[in-house]
């Protein structure tokens, strides 16, 4: 373990085995996707040749043309879309419920609503494939819709109840005192007291759905989302050069909105969603 | 109006926490409560193997199918690979988060923390996709094989049974090398939260009493990461025993847990049968959670 000789090094340099085992762990961590932005740009077809024997920019119209992708790129906008929606009014009900109020099983909330992101996708996905046919649900948009909002509520939850603590009570009730009715002052004080966090959360919400997949998975009959569009070509490629635009596309689309939901949260220690 | 629906509210506390509290409880309740409840209610049913409809009616018959020895084996070789994957990502973790949390000023930390969490949030297909792309035969990892002049090493490699396969893409390596990358940020997040809690004075104090930096590591500062190094293993451990994507992309046709479970309730429409094997993953994740608690990894979360 290069952490040996650190300890000895007394000041605040690092040994460089450690720095070594640092930088490599973080290369490991990006040099695939790296990749992934060269491989977009490759003038092969079928195969995966390193390195790649030119470079064109003609497959990213090409991509962004084609029927199947965009009807996926269109399904996985609008559940995220929907799941995020529901998301929000859930995970903020209960984060107000929970910050406001003592109640019986107050625990257990966070505990239940975290659950379907810690258990292993396949069990959330299975267990929910199994009620839609006891109960014969045709599988559809929605099915896929109610699945993502599940597993999207904690991450609402989490960054709306981390902001309500470390705001003070003082405002709400000087608020009150001052007249306003408890509308009002949800309005005009507790709404843009979370309004950040509630944007980031929603950030969250919508790349962890647009993400998914395996859940996808069990709940969606024969639609595709776009990661289960990625997920087919990957086991029958047809398309390699589109599927590697798309590639990029969907690192795009969900980085950088998280790189801002950072942002927005950065200089507060709000973003427990951090844990996916 | 406004204002006497407002005091009415004011004045009822527990009205106002009904209304808030029904939305989400009951959403949990109904959606995700009742799945797993459906689930468990399917795994007692089974599968007419001659008409291929799912016979209503309490029995043990799925769960005895559970320990044919082709399904024991599916759930051994789930198991070890969860095993090796958390082993290589606490490897890979620890020197990464010991220069996070010792020797990386508060900019760097920022920075380290961004470059760890970014691939977590990037696309998880698009990550495992990253990599069809590297192990490919004719991908970087055989070009620089051959550049260094090892490609004969890494046919070797290939020819060994187990581990091997006809490429890297497909074979039991290529699932372990992408199970790593997909998950150790997982494993380098709560190691580098247990080492920032570790005083540095304890590790002087530990030097200056005579040990020497190996000892003084494995005496002092791996005991105290620890329980990190248990919190971060649930993730990697539970993720892998639940996953179907990356068996399916760059297995053979040897089965882990989530593909067998995806092809019974697919292929064959043996949703019982498939309900049962997903028990397998939920007791030995509580088992291992158990182990977790007694050892203290939830004092690290």
């Amino acid at each position: 373990m290069p952490s040996k000789n650190s300890s000895q090094s007394g000041g605040e340099r690092a040994a460089w085995p450690l720095k070594f085992g640092a930088v490599g762990a973080i290369l490991f961590l990006h040099v695939p996707l790296w990749l992934i932005f060269l491989y977009a740009f490759t003038t092969e077809e079928s195969a995966y040749t390193f390195p790649p024997p030119g470079l064109t920019l003609k497959w990213i119209p090409q991509a962004l043309a084609n029927p199947a992708m965009q009807s996926a790129l269109y399904l996985s906008i609008r559940v995220a879309f929907l799941a995020t929606i529901t998301a929000l009014v859930l995970g903020t009900l209960a984060a107000a419920a929970v910050y406001r109020y003592d109640f019986f099983g107050k625990e257990s909330v966070s505990f239940m609503l975290i659950l379907p992101l810690a258990l292993p996708g396949i069990v959330t996905g299975i267990a929910m494939r199994s009620a839609i046919s006891l109960i014969h649900i045709p599988f559809s948009f929605w099915t896929i819709v109610i699945g993502h909002a599940t597993f999207c509520v904690v991450v609402v939850y989490n960054n709306v109840l981390a902001r309500f603590r470390r705001s003070s009570n003082s405002m709400i009730e000087a608020s009150m005192d001052l007249g306003a009715n408890s509308f009002q002052t949800f309005w005009h004080i507790v709404l843009p007291n979370i309004g950040t966090a509630l944007l980031a959360g929603a950030i969250l919400a919508f790349s962890l759905s647009f993400d998914e997949v395996i859940v996808t998975t069990f709940t969606a009959g024969n639609q595709q989302t776009l990661p289960i569009w990625i997920f087919s070509q990957m086991l029958k490629p047809r398309n390699r050069p589109i599927t590697n635009v798309t590639a990029m596309l969907v690192v795009l689309i969900t980085a950088l909105p998280i790189l801002f939901a950072q942002r927005i949260v950065a200089g507060s220690s709000d973003s427990e969603g951090g844990s996916k | 109006m406004l204002n006497r629906i407002s005091t009415y509210f004011y004045l009822r506390p527990k009205v106002v926490l009904a209304l808030m509290l029904l939305p989400p409880m009951l959403w949990f309740l109904v959606v995700y409560i009742g799945s797993l409840i459906t689930m468990l209610i399917n795994s007692f049913f089974y599968l007419d193997g001659f008409t291929g409809k799912v016979i209503h009616e309490f029995t043990l018959r799925t769960y005895i199918k559970l320990f044919d020895p082709i399904n024991l084996q599916i759930f051994g070789r789930t198991t070890l690979m969860a095993a090796s994957v958390t082993l290589a990502c606490i490897i890979i973790a620890f020197p990464l988060s010991y220069f996070m949390a010792r020797f990386a000023s508060q900019r760097m930390k920022t920075f380290l923390y961004l470059a760890v969490t970014l691939p977590l949030w990037s696309s998880y297909v698009v990550r495992v996709y990253s990599w069809k792309l590297i192990l490919a035969q004719e991908g970087i990892i055989s070009w620089f094989a051959r550049l260094i002049h090892l490609d004969w090493l890494l046919q070797l490699y290939l020819n060994l049974p187990g581990v091997g396969g006809p490429s890297l893409s497909i074979s039991a390596t290529g699932i372990f090398i992408v199970f790593v990358y997909i998950w150790l940020p997982y494993m380098i997040i709560p190691i580098q939260t247990a080492l920032e809690r570790v005083p540095k004075s304890l590790l002087e104090a530990s030097g200056d009493l005579g040990a020497t930096p190996a000892q003084t590591f494995r005496t002092v500062l791996l005991p105290l990461a620890f329980p990190g190094v248990v919190a971060g293993s649930i993730f990697t451990f539970s993720l892998t025993l639940g996953d179907f994507i990356v068996p399916q992309l760059f297995g053979n046709s040897s089965f882990y847990i989530g593909k067998a479970v995806l092809t019974y309730q697919g292929t064959s429409g043996n949703i019982p049968l498939a309900a049962a094997f997903t028990m397998g993953p939920i007791i030995i994740m509580i088992v291992y959670l158990l182990i977790a608690r007694r050892l203290g990894a939830f004092d690290a979360l």
